[in-house]
Parts: structure tokens; sequence; C-alpha cells
């Protein structure tokens, strides 16, 4: 890939949640890039800080109580260190972001429409007559059939799926540079969930925009992710382009979280799940390998103490030593199943 | 939206039923009835007993209660025995005094609650907020008859700015711009005690409500927009955060309807407070029942004020 591909940096990001006068960082030491017309896809057990980074980019943390450090470079300037004014002219123009919930992401008490063009009168010249006509486009880009009606409805009004696309339509209006989708789809059904990833990669194929896929469903990943960076506790712990991480992955913990899939194929009808929970932000081991309190079958001489993320083939990274050590049964479910290489 | 109201208001029909079933049994249960008064040694028991058979206090209860709603509905509300009065024509009379009262009460009240509660809800946490966090526990704590007392010793006694006492002037020709302004005059005394009573509940919910909302799912939606903060707050946080205040404004104004006892007897003020705390002391049963069915009524309205303000504001609410 050239250089000049590469739309965000993100450099040593870490992210502190202010607890009693005290810093925990739930983003801890986070470097990651992202290219045009790319979709990354970060992946992870619940807790492990997905959210945090996707929010921490454009900065939509309450800074009174968060602490960001570290690079976010976009466009060579520092997203990190700009003001809330400064941000403002990135955010909803370049970047801009789909939550997960579509419940509860529009405010109830506003026309759709109204939403739609909100982010139009402050990020460009258009008329008021043109920016509706360009309310009515995106609705339409979206898959809303009646775009007039939807955008004199309020948001109770509609489905979930429908709701959703109208996020989707706020986020692409000024046509941004980057979209960071968190969890887009987890609260809606699955079919709809289906027309809802085929409009994301529809608008991208449009526009080229990079894509920050936030998901819990693997299958999602493997499907139209182009690269994968799995987390754990803070830290990213593998990163691969998708191909490569479905047929070799590395990481112990990106192992176990393939392990934990549920698979229709199998006899077994008993669900792999990784043992033990991500240790709450005040718990979270802060030295070593930070997943082996849950791989205590591992001895401790095979982590690094010092863990960093080592390039073992191109594009791939991985956290710590341990998993040159060890393997799992590939053919048995269950994060138990491990034996000495 | 109007069959909101519609419906809203048919299912008054029954509470309104209810109410004036209450309202009867309790007037039958109070001891006495409006001859007992007339009783002196001198009465011939046969006479009061005649009297009492002519006004039908001797009828069964029913048919005493179809009589008693029959001539309520018609507005023939009795006569005042102390008074010797006509019922409607006194509650009359008083209601409109009690009116204006509340309603220079609920325009102060808003008026200041509205612009602190967006104040510290907006910069909570810092100084500006503390102070009115501290004005409004300050207000909540004292009472009534204490703020009442010291409005009136110092603007009214010693600085002689207000009146003291009445709602107008003796020697105004009613109806003239001097007559008016001579009825606000009187107003403000009262109207101000009420206010800055009130203000506490309405500042810590709008605050509270503010402070709740900046951390919603929408309004970090709005921010991820890119529009200034400014607007974030004016389209987003303050319009939803009123909402609930603005619903809770039927609910002060048919409470204020009633009238305050306690501030009507301390300004000396000829309201439905008034008038009904002289009711009980003197007996006047007729006007007794009649203002607590009106009281019981105004609840009522108050709701129904509510539910349709409530109905204008919040879209979800309408019926398609
Ligand atoms: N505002 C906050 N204050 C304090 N701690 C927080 C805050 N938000 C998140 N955290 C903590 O930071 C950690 C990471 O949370 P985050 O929401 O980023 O996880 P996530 O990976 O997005 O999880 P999920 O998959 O459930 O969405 C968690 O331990 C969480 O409890
Ligand atoms: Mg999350």
């Amino acid at each position: 890939m050239k250089t000049t591909d590469e739309l965000l940096r993100i450099k040593n990001l870490h992210t502190g949640f202010r607890i009693k006068d005290t810093y925990f960082d739930a983003v801890d030491n986070v470097s990651l890039s992202l290219r045009k017309n790319e979709i990354l896809a970060i992946v992870g057990e619940s807790g492990c800080g997905k959210s945090t980074l996707a929010t921490s980019i454009i900065g939509l943390l309450d800074r009174n109580k968060t602490r960001i450090q570290g690079e976010i470079l976009y466009k060579n300037k520092n997203l990190a260190e700009m003001t809330e004014e400064e941000l403002n002219d990135v955010r909803g123009l370049d970047i801009s972001m789909i939550f997960q919930d579509p419940l509860s992401a529009l405010n109830p008490l506003m026309r759709i429409g109204d939403q739609i063009e909100e982010s139009l009168i402050y990020h460009t010249k258009l008329t008021k007559e043109q920016r509706k006509e360009r309310v009515l486009e995106l609705l339409n880009q979206v898959g809303i059939n009646n775009p007039e009606r939807v955008a004199r409805q309020f948001p109770h009004q509609l489905s979930g799926g429908m709701r959703q696309r109208v996020i989707i339509a706020i986020a692409i209006s000024c046509k941004p540079q980057i979209i960071i989708a968190d969890e887009p789809t987890t609260a809606l059904d699955v079919t709809i969930q289906a027309q809802i990833l085929d409009l994301l990669i529809d608008l991208q194929n449009e526009t080229g925009a990079g894509i920050i896929l936030i998901t819990h469903d693997l299958g999602v990943v493997a499907e139209i992710a182009d690269r994968v960076a799995v987390m754990y506790a803070g830290e990213i712990i593998e990163v691969a382009p998708v191909e490569e991480l479905f047929s070799n992955p590395k990481h112990p913990y990106t192992r176990s979280l393939f392990n934990s899939i549920p698979q229709m194929s199998q006899e077994n009808t008993r669900l792999n799940v990784i043992e033990g929970i991500v240790p709450s932000l005040t718990n979270l081991p802060r030295e070593g390998c930070r997943f082996s309190s849950r791989i205590s079958w591992i001895p401790e001489e095979a982590h690094e103490d010092n863990p960093t993320l080592h390039e073992i083939s191109p594009g791939h990274f991985v956290r710590c030593t341990c998993w040159k050590h060890f393997h799992f049964k590939s053919d048995i479910g269950g994060s138990h199943h491990v034996y000495a290489d | 939206m109007w069959k909101t109201v519609v419906r809203r208001v048919v299912i008054m029909i029954p509470q309104l039923f209810v109410l004036s079933l209450l309202v009867f049994i309790l007037a039958q249960f109070m001891p006495g009835d409006p001859y007992s008064g007339a009783i002196t040694p001198e009465t011939d028991p046969a006479r009061i007993e005649e009297l009492r058979e002519k006004a039908g206090l001797n009828d069964p209860w029913y048919e005493q209660y179809v009589r008693w709603v029959g001539n309520l509905v018609q507005g023939e509300l009795g006569k005042s025995y102390t008074f010797q009065r006509s019922v409607g024509d006194l509650i009359g009379e008083k209601a409109t005094n009690t009116l204006w009262l509340s309603l220079l009460s609920v325009i102060l009240l808003y008026s200041i609650a509205i612009p602190l509660g967006i104040l510290a809800g907006r910069y909570n946490n810092s100084k500006l907020d503390k102070s009115i966090v501290l004005y409004s526990f300050i207000s909540y704590a004292i009472p009534t008859f204490v703020l009442g007392l010291l409005f009136l010793y110092l603007f009214g006694y010693t600085l002689r700015w207000f009146p003291t006492v009445g709602s107008v002037s003796v020697g105004l020709d009613p109806g003239t711009l001097a007559w008016y302004w001579d009825k606000i005059y009187h107003l403000i005394l009262p109207a101000s005690t009420f206010a800055v009573l009130g203000t506490t509940g309405v500042i810590q919910y709008l605050r509270s409500e503010i402070i709740d909302a900046k951390s919603l799912d929408y309004v970090r939606t709005a921010r991820s927009k890119g529009i200034p903060m400014r607007k974030v707050y004016s389209k987003h946080i303050f319009r939803n955060s009123l909402l609930p205040i603005a619903a809770f404004l039927g609910f002060t104004i048919t409470g204020l309807l009633g009238g305050s006892i306690i501030i009507e007897t301390i300004f000396g003020y000829p309201g439905m407070g008034q008038l009904f705390i002289n009711a009980i002391l003197s007996r006047d049963y007729s006007v007794i029942t009649a203002l607590v069915m009106l009281y019981g009524f105004l609840a009522l309205l108050g709701s129904l004020l509510s539910d349709i303000i409530m109905s204008i504001v919040d879209p979800r609410i309408r019926i398609e």
C-alpha cells in the first residue's frame, strides 16, 4: 500500500477514565492505521475498550473525566490535541460515527429530516432548499422508499432498521473520509443486519471511505473486513489481514475467540466460552502479558516481560511470544484443551 | 391531538362521579346540619324539624345525593350561612383574586427557575452551579410563613414599598388603569413569596435533567455531527429537558388556583385559601363542600392540562 492511501494513524494512544482522582487507561498504548477504501474490524470481548477507542478518535468522551494521550493523526493534525471547536470542523465532515443503538441515537423530539439536515447546515454552503433536497437524496441513498414522508416523521414512527438507515444517512451526509461504526447492527435482527452491512459496503464503494467496524460478530468480520485488530484489556494483541488471521491465528486469545464461535455443524452442542472475564478497568494487570491470568496453564517463562507487537509475517502482528510455545488443539473447542508443543 | 383531549375528558367523567360521591359522604359524616346553628333555647324543635323536612334533609341519602349533584351541575351551590350569600357568588369573587395571584406567581416562578435551572445544569460543578444549588436549598428550607413574614416586614412595614394587606386599595374605580395597577401592586409580595418558595423543585429537576441529558445517546449523535456546542444545548438538551417541566405546569397552575391558605392569610389577601380556612373555622358546610369539590375538580383539570401540554410538546404522545 502507498502511504498516501493512509487516512488515519493512531500512535501510542492512551485513553484513561478518572476514577477517584486516578486515571485508568481503558485504551492502553494502541497504535493502528486506516487506509482509504479499507474496512478495519476491531474485535474483542465486552469491556476491552473498543468503544472507548472509537469515541476517542473524534473526542466524544467527557473531557472532564477522561485523559487522552498519544497521537491521532488525520491530515497531519493530531486530533487528540484539538479543542472542541477544532474537532467540530472534523466531526461529521471528515470523520463520522455510527452508534450501536438506533433506538436511542436519534433525538425523539426532532423530525428525521431536521436531524439529517443539521450537519449540512454547518459543513456545507448549501441553501435551505438545496439542503432539503440533499436530505431526500440521502434518505433515498440509504434505501428509504418514501423519503418525503420519512423526513417529516419522528424517530418513534420508524422501525429499528429504518432508524439505523437514518443514522447512516446522517453519517454520510457530508461524504466523510472515515466512518467509525460501533456495533452498527447489534441491536437489529439478522436479516436487517445483512441489509445494513450491504448498505455500508455499497456506500464505501461509492466514496472510497475508510471504515472502522467494531463488532462481536466474527462471521461479519470474515465476510466484509479487510484487516482485523483483536483487542484485549485495552491493548491490541493481534492485527492481520482478514484471511491471514482466520487461517493462521496466533495469539491464544485470538484462538479462543474463534473457538467460542458456536459451530452449527458440530455434534458437540456445548458452547465454547473463554473462561473468566475481562478484568475490570481498575484491576487490569498493567505488566506482562495481560491474558496470562486466563491461560494459567501456560508457564510464566513463555510470556514476555514487556510484550510488544511483533511482525511475524507481512502485516501480521502479534503481542507477546507465548503463542510460540503452545497451540490449541484445533479439532476440539474449548480454551483448556491445550498442550505443549 | 384532539382525540387525546377528548379521550382524557371522557376519562374525567367517572373520576368526577367518584369525587362527588366522596365529598357527599364526607359531608354526611360531618356533625350537625345547616340548622344546628339556628337552634337556640327559644326555638321550637318542631319548627326546626319542619325546616329540615322542607329542605329534604330527612330524605334517603341517595335522593339527597341526586338532588345535590343536580344542583351542582346547574351551578346552584347553596347559600353560605356565615355570609348569607350564594356560595357561587362568594367563590367566584374570591376565585378571581386567587386567579390573578396564581398567574403572577407562575410567571415569576418560571422566569426565576428556568434560567437558573438551565445555567446550573449547563455549567454543573462550576461556582455558578454551586451557588444556584445553595440558593435552591435555602429557599426549600425556609417555611412559607417565615419568608412571608420576612417579606411583609422588610418590604411592607420597614421599606414601605408594597401594601401589606388586601387585594386593592379602597376608593379606586374598578376597571380604571389605576385600579388594575393597584391590584398588581398588591399581588407582588404574596406572588414573590410563592415564586421564591416554588423554585427549588423546578431548578433541581431541570438541572438534573440537563446533566443526565448530556450523556444521552442522541446528544452524542448530535455532537458527532460537528455542530457547535451551543446548538447541541439549545436544540437537543434544553428542549428535551424542559419537557417534563412543561408537563408539570398544569399541576402547578391548578395547585396555585386552590390558593395558599398560609400566604393568603399572612398577606390578608381575600382569595380562596382564605375563604376555605374561614369556612372551616365557622363550620360553613355549604362553602366547605363546594370548595372541596372545586379543589378536586381543579386537580383533575391540572392533570388534563398537563396531558394536553405534553401531547403538544412531545410527538411520541400524540395519537395518530
Ligand atoms: N465513562 C466511563 N467511565 C469509567 N469507565 C468507563 C467509561 N466508559 C467505559 N469504561 C470502562 O472502560 C472499559 C472499556 O469500555 P468500552 O465501552 O470501551 O468497552 P467495549 O469494548 O466497547 O465493550 P462492549 O463490547 O461491551 O461495547 C470497561 O472496563 C468500561 O467499564
Ligand atoms: Mg462498546
